[in-house]
């Protein structure tokens, strides 16, 4: 037996209309979850980049990379969580402020080096960047506090060594 | 100065120099652009089918017999949606083919317009690829590089969508065909890795019991001789897919038949207790394997694909190659015959043994599992080995879908590829007709017959009217037992005899009129003396339609079964008895 596991997944793709359809719908097609996502263009504006998150084990995983691979449009699939890697994810986060929750929202910004982007009345808008499990944390941080939105970009991740996803 | 074209008169020369002969399709609004030009050339024939779902059938059929790309045209909207179902049928089957469709203008699309779909995306989940045209010029480069996505790699169907605006004739733009087709997200696999087939050829020379088990990857690679070459030189059993009919004869001694659900005891009894599996080119389907945890315990798999995704998606392969099929099979060939080596020769013949006994304990053909036919009893086996004997094994083959096409598959002896045309992945009931028509119009001179039931050829009936218009002489045979007669033996094994809307009663055609009124011969036949008379009667007409409809068994089950949740051994070898 595997256990499921996180995965982020990289992709390389030709920059043309449908591309992100064709991706999504392998996915609900063949049952697999997606976590997160995100795309868009690289250097390169002919091509995008689209990173994945998504828990399976490690043959659903083989299959899940086949398949994106399969896609005409594909030119690389790489399941970065296989290696040493960077992720990162940014959130913004609005939350109602008043009174003493104010210095209170500023001090949990500060400790998770958020910034507040704006600020209301009644309201700050904080912004955070890290993998997803600080950004989980910082939603616990402010749990006692009245959150009003909570926007995030899905993970972004690159590998650690001087190989790349390139063409 | 170039030419100036249309949208509707490139297309047309973009399909030409792609080397397209024949259309298969149906006009309407957004495609009468494309139908214009169609007018004003000569180099493409164009078949006017009587509804769209006939018209892929026809061009894939078309397809499966020439190895040639098949070509739809249909409208937008309906024109496209009813293209769907022969679409699924191509794309579960592998089969090469170019569905043009006509879309509504750029500027309606998403206006919910009049006879709008959004073709991409319904067609999405079962095409290899699809495009879109923008503008005119753009149609030679997408036209050439669908044909290429369709031919090549694992070959499937691709839809190309163009509204009506860029077909217009008043707006002209210089024709450039692409002289290469080049894609940086798609290379497909020229040849398998020389490491996987040596460690392939290691495990072929431990073997003991082992089978060669055939796909249709064999067919549509072409890859039947290298194929025959390789079981020969190893002398291995074989067994096929559905799919897989006719790349290895169907009377060679090798040949342990079809294997699966409905595959035969001698042949799912050998993979049961195999050793070692060598698949070529078929993809672990379910209705082949019967429960994947119980599946050949004993087995090393060794497993040959153009798709890697085919690989240990239902069953670990534990040697995979990817790689097209003719060119691992010549590899194999060429190692074994530049060496002496060969698997314990031996233990090979004690294998063998034990695949006659088998053989001899409920084959088909020497233990029949049904009574033989007799007066007003007409048996469905008998009708295909009938129909075997009658056209001396040559003719081609489409069936539908059921109890019919199992028998067909069963017990017709396919000696070559490309001679059995069947929708094996989907199981779509209706492709037996217009299959048949797409194999005729592929080779003009082939006795084509189309085994299907009374209650699949209802459901493309009105391809009759196509057949008339270019006088198609199939012989249909119409294995009529008035039920849907899979159902109703699934219903009499798992439902206790409840037929839950299988049966017609009293509501079936007089179908000798019906293909009467199309202007075509109808026979009825009910009694088994007469069935060899009237059938070669029947085919002695080589220039009419002949439809066959005969009177069998309505209680009849196909046997072998695989026992569902089982390994490949559980099976019902007839009414009474199981492993």
């Amino acid at each position: 037996m595997t256990i499921e596991q996180k995965r982020i997944i990289s992709v390389l793709m030709e920059n043309a209309p449908g591309g992100l359809s064709r991706v999504v719908g392998l996915f609900s097609q063949r049952g697999y979850n997606i976590d997160s996502l995100n795309v868009a263009p690289t250097n390169d504006t002919s091509l995008s980049r689209l990173t994945l998150t998504t828990r399976c084990d490690d043959l659903v995983i083989e299959q899940v990379t086949k398949q994106l691979n399969k896609l005409i449009d594909v030119v690389k699939v790489q399941d970065i969580t296989e290696g040493s890697h960077i992720e990162r994810e940014l959130m913004m986060i609005k939350v109602r402020t008043r009174g003493d929750e104010r210095s209170e929202v500023k001090r949990c910004a500060d400790i998770f080096r958020g910034q507040i982007i704006d600020v209301g009345p009644n309201y700050y808008t904080v912004l955070v960047e890290g993998d997803a499990a600080k950004l989980d944390a910082f939603i616990e941080a402010l749990a006692e506090m009245r959150v009003l939105e909570v926007v995030r970009s899905g993970v972004c991740g690159i590998a650690r060594s001087d190989k790349a996803l390139t063409l | 100065m170039a030419e100036m074209l249309s949208g509707g008169d490139i297309l047309l020369k973009a399909l030409k120099d792609t080397g397209v002969e024949m259309i298969f399709g149906y006009p309407g609004g957004s495609a009468l652009h494309i139908y214009d030009a169609i007018f004003r050339q000569k180099d493409i024939k164009h078949i006017l089918v009587r509804h769209e779902q006939g018209a892929t059938h026809a061009a894939d059929a078309y397809s499966r017999v020439t190895g040639e790309v098949g070509t739809v045209l249909v409208t937008s909207g309906p024109g496209a949606t009813n293209a769907v179902t022969g679409i699924a049928t191509a794309y579960m089957d592998s089969i090469p083919m170019v569905v043009i469709s006509g879309q509504v203008m750029s500027h309606l699309i998403g206006a919910d317009a009049f006879q709008e779909t959004d073709m991409i995306g319904v067609s999405r989940p079962v095409v290899k690829h699809s495009f879109m045209a923008k503008s005119p010029e753009e149609i030679p480069e997408i036209i050439a590089k669908a044909y290429y996505l369709a031919r090549t790699g694992r070959p499937g169907p691709v839809v190309v969508d163009i509204p009506k605006d860029v077909t217009a004739p008043h707006i002209k733009v210089v024709y450039k065909y692409p002289e290469k087709i080049e894609m940086r997200s798609y290379q497909p696999v020229k040849r398998g890795h020389a490491g996987q087939i040596k460690k392939a050829i290691k495990a072929i020379l431990q073997a003991k019991r082992p089978v060669l088990y055939v796909g249709g990857g064999a067919v549509l690679g072409n890859a039947s001789e290298q194929v025959r070459e390789l079981a020969e030189i190893l002398n291995f059993p074989v067994t096929n897919t559905l799919m897989g009919l006719g790349v290895i004869p169907g009377e060679d001694p090798r040949n342990m038949g079809m294997l699966g659900m409905h595959g035969t005891y001698e042949a799912n009894m050998a993979m049961h207790h195999a050793d070692l599996i060598l698949c070529l080119g078929a993809r672990f389907d379910d209705r082949t394997t019967n429960a994947t945890a119980k599946y050949c315990p004993d087995a090393t798999i060794v497993h040959v694909d153009i798709d890697p995704t085919s690989i240990s998606k239902n069953v670990n392969a534990h040697i995979p190659i990817v790689g097209p099929l003719d060119s691992v099979a010549r590899e194999m060939v060429n190692v074994f015959k530049a060496t002496e080596k060969r698997p314990d020769t031996d233990a090979l013949e004690q294998w063998w043994e034990q695949c006659h006994n088998w053989r001899a304990q409920h084959g088909l053909f020497t233990h029949p599992n049904h009574e033989p036919s007799k007066g007003s009893m007409i048996k469905p086996q008998d009708v295909i080995k009938m129909l075997y004997k009658v056209t001396n094994g040559d003719a081609i083959i489409t069936s539908d879908v059921g109890q019919h096409q199992m028998f067909a598959a069963q017990y017709y002896h396919f000696n070559r590829p490309r001679q059995w045309l069947n929708s094996g992945g989907l199981g779509t009931m209706g492709y037996g007709l217009p299959a048949a028509m797409g194999a005729q119009f592929a080779d003009r001179d082939a006795t084509v017959a189309c085994v299907t039931g009374e209650g699949s050829i209802q459901m493309c009936i009105q391809e009759l009217s196509t057949c008339t218009q270019y006088h198609l002489p199939l012989k249909i045979i119409n294995v009529n037992n008035q039920a849907l007669g899979m159902v109703k033996q699934w219903q009499d094994m798992q439902y206790e005899g409840r037929y839950s809307e299988s049966l017609y009663e009293e509501s079936l055609p007089d179908f000798v009129k019906l293909a009467e009124a199309y202007g075509h011969v109808g026979m009825k036949i009910t009694k088994w003396e007469e069935l060899e008379e009237k059938m070669r009667e029947a085919f002695a007409m080589t220039d009419r339609l002949v439809f066959m409809d005969i009177q069998v068994d309505p209680m009849e089950h196909v046997y072998p079964m695989q026992i569902a949740m089982g390994s490949m051994r559980d099976m019902w070898v007839n009414k009474t008895e199981r492993t």
